[in-house]
């Protein structure tokens, strides 16, 4: 079973609330910038996410999508 | 067709629930309180909702939620609770909600008195609240009339999805009168497809809101209000004309005073003095048109403005004669009511001054 | 391929124009999800306040009505002695409901009104720039209290769950808040809890969701919602504030 995690980085406000939450630890905001001027999220090592969706329940702005197959 | 006296205010509140009105929110104020009583026991009979409202502030609020869900609603008070209700007139108007508001008018400005005034004209024809919007505003002179405009009131708020203010002065409201309720012919009216009532199988949600942040979104917004603010004043302009075909001293006078005017006008003829009376009925949209059309007419040669206020109706007889003739006013305000004696006394001193 | 977590069919696919970490967002997200869950989609109707969620008819996907600044509880007391059979709740800020609106929701709990009012907390006006709210807590700053917030000029802020629980038509009031995926989880129990009350006809539910406005604030999103949990928490205890039978 893997798990896919989808971020809708062009909507992204790079909150790091999503970093925070993840209880793995996989989960930054990337060096480089979106449309908007924001550091958006990305996981760093989706092979170790649980799928626990702390990422996509905390999201203020609902980007995060999780599926598995 | 039976014949029954009933009390304005109560009769008012009759008209309403007979025309479909399923909601009443209200605060007591005299002159009208009869109206939120009449209506907490009758409007929950009728299977409708009546709250009595913790300020008319509150009440005009409810009448917004009522109507933004697609429901006919209807809200009274007098001068000063309608002065609170001034924002709630005009979220509506912007919102294009439809429903019905009934100021009993007393004495003011402030707490005023509670006898009978004609005080809150501007406030009403103008648009007390912000920004530019009319409302359709009907001035019953009689209980019967009080009855038929109320009915009508609700159609006409429907039709253009905006709120419509009933004024009465207290005396109406007070008064006891014998009245039919008569068969009426409901205008034809759309669906309301626009109200924020649940979605159910809606392609779309609708959200009710008035506001519109970008400048360029606001004011075509209101470009469209002023086209129809441009249909109510072709359609919906109504007057009435007695004794004045050939009349040269012409009373303009709406609601109480009118009658007073009325009954001196017929003392005048009876001395060899030819006077009548222009009535309006909607004070806004405002008779211009026909008023110009009289105070052109040869035989015309004054005007009497009579008002219970220091003169407001005056500024839109002023516009209409444009100086074609003299207008000349008499005015009591505080709760005060021109007696027939003394607009008679009125109408022979302006009448002497043109003859 | 399943979905493990999805937006909520609640929200429409519209941006939302709130701050990085503000928590309306997340709010919104939570509501749309009872509702769905709930399959009331269709029927449900939001009041919307003056305040930075003004907007938020934009972003949900059933029926909303913008209300005047303080109005939403009068507004939707006619929506739901309407519309019975329908879930309708208010959404309202700090200065909405506490102030301006003051009277409009102690009066609506007053009655018993059958709907939810969800209270964003987050002792600041946020759409007009960070002025000084009913809720701000003493000593913290604002635009119009640029030395702090003081007892003697302010008075002592309000505690509004506390004091709507003072009425009988109030049967549910609980304070929550969504700084981690724990309290998170507590917030959305209690918006189910309210709204399953609500339509079980048993009077005015009310949650009070204590927010971080880290912009106003002037602080970053982390720090903010440290804040809240040392100051805010402590002032405006979390936890149920009111369960009781119906009216």
């Amino acid at each position: 079973m893997a798990i896919h995690l989808t971020f809708r980085q062009d909507r992204c406000k790079g909150c790091g609330l999503c970093v925070a939450v993840c209880p793995k630890h996989i989960l930054t905001l990337e060096s480089g910038t979106n449309v908007k001027g924001y550091h958006p999220a990305s996981c760093t090592e989706e092979a170790a996410c649980i799928g626990c969706a702390s990422c996509a329940k905390m999201c203020p702005d609902s980007i995060i999508t999780i599926q598995k197959d | 067709m039976k014949r029954e006296i009933w009390k304005g205010s109560e009769a008012i509140a009759e008209a309403a629930i007979r025309a479909g009105c399923r909601c009443f929110f209200g605060y007591p104020i005299t002159p009208q309180n009869e109206i939120p009583e009449y209506m907490s026991l009758h409007m929950p009979q009728s299977g409708g909702v009546f709250v009595q409202a913790e300020s008319e502030l509150a009440a005009v609020n409810m009448v917004y939620g009522a109507a933004a869900s697609g429901v006919r609603a209807m809200t009274s008070s007098s001068s000063p609770g309608v002065s609170l209700k001034q924002e709630g007139i005009s979220y509506m108007a912007a919102c294009q909600l439809p429903a019905v508001v009934v100021n009993v008018m007393r004495g003011g400005p402030g707490l005023g008195s509670i006898q009978p005034a004609q005080g809150d004209y501007y406030q009403a024809t103008r648009g007390g609240g912000n920004g530019d919007y009319r409302t359709v505003v009907l001035a019953p002179a009689n209980i019967q009339e009080a009855v038929d405009l109320t009915q009508e009131a609700f159609d006409i708020a429907d039709q253009y999805r905006n709120p419509v203010v009933l004024l009465a002065d207290g005396l109406i409201g007070q008064m006891m009168e014998p009245i039919v309720w008569k068969e009426r012919t409901p205008r034809p009216l759309p669906e309301k497809t626009w109200a924020a009532c649940g979605r159910g199988d809606r392609d779309h949600s609708n959200f009710i809101t008035s506001l519109l942040i970008d400048a360029p979104s606001c004011e075509a917004h209101n470009l469209e209000l002023a086209e129809k603010t441009a249909e109510m004043e072709k359609n919906e302009c109504r007057w009435e004309e007695i004794l004045l075909e050939d009349a040269e001293v012409v009373f303009v006078a709406y609601g109480t005073p009118s009658r007073v005017a009325q009954t001196a006008a017929e003392n005048l003829r009876r001395q060899g003095v030819k006077a009548g009376v222009f009535r309006p009925v909607t004070l806004w949209p405002f008779p211009y048109a026909r008023l110009r059309e009289i105070a052109s007419l040869e035989t015309t040669k004054v005007f009497l403005d009579v008002e219970m206020s220091l003169g407001q109706m005056l500024d839109d007889v002023n516009l209409a004669v444009a100086e074609r003739k003299p207008v000349r006013f008499h005015g009591r305000c505080g709760g005060a009511i021109p007696g027939v004696s003394e607009v008679e006394k009125a109408a022979l001193e302006a009448w002497k001054e043109v003859k | 391929m399943t979905a493990i977590y999805q937006k909520t069919k609640g929200l429409q696919d519209t941006e939302l124009h709130y701050c990085p970490g503000c928590a309306h967002g997340i709010v919104h997200k939570l509501i749309g999800e009872v509702l769905e869950e709930m399959d009331a989609l269709g029927t449900a109707i939001g009041v919307c306040p003056v305040g930075c969620a003004v907007f938020a008819g934009n972003y949900f996907s059933f029926d909303t009505i913008e209300a005047a600044h303080g109005r939403a509880p009068a507004v939707a007391t006619a929506v739901k002695r309407t519309h019975p059979d329908q879930p309708v709740f208010t959404y309202q800020g700090d200065g909405d409901l506490a102030s301006i609106g003051a009277a409009e929701i102690v009066h609506a709990a007053m009655r018993g009104e059958k709907f939810t009012t969800i209270f964003i907390n987050n002792a600041i006006y946020g759409m007009t720039g960070g002025q000084m709210a009913p809720t701000t807590l003493i000593g913290q700053k604002a635009t119009t209290a640029p030395l702090g917030r003081t007892k003697e000029q302010a008075g002592m802020p309000i505690r509004v769950a506390e004091m709507l629980s003072t009425l009988d038509g109030c049967v549910y009031a609980e304070r929550v808040c969504v700084t981690d995926i724990p309290h998170l989880n507590k917030t959305k129990k209690a918006l189910r809890k309210a709204f399953q009350r609500q339509m079980a006809g048993d009077g005015f539910t009310f949650v009070e969701i204590l927010a971080a406005c880290p912009t106003n604030w002037g602080m970053e999103i982390e720090e903010a919602n440290q804040w809240l949990m040392e100051n805010m928490a402590a002032y405006y205890p979390l936890g149920v504030i009111k369960d009781t039978e119906a009216m």
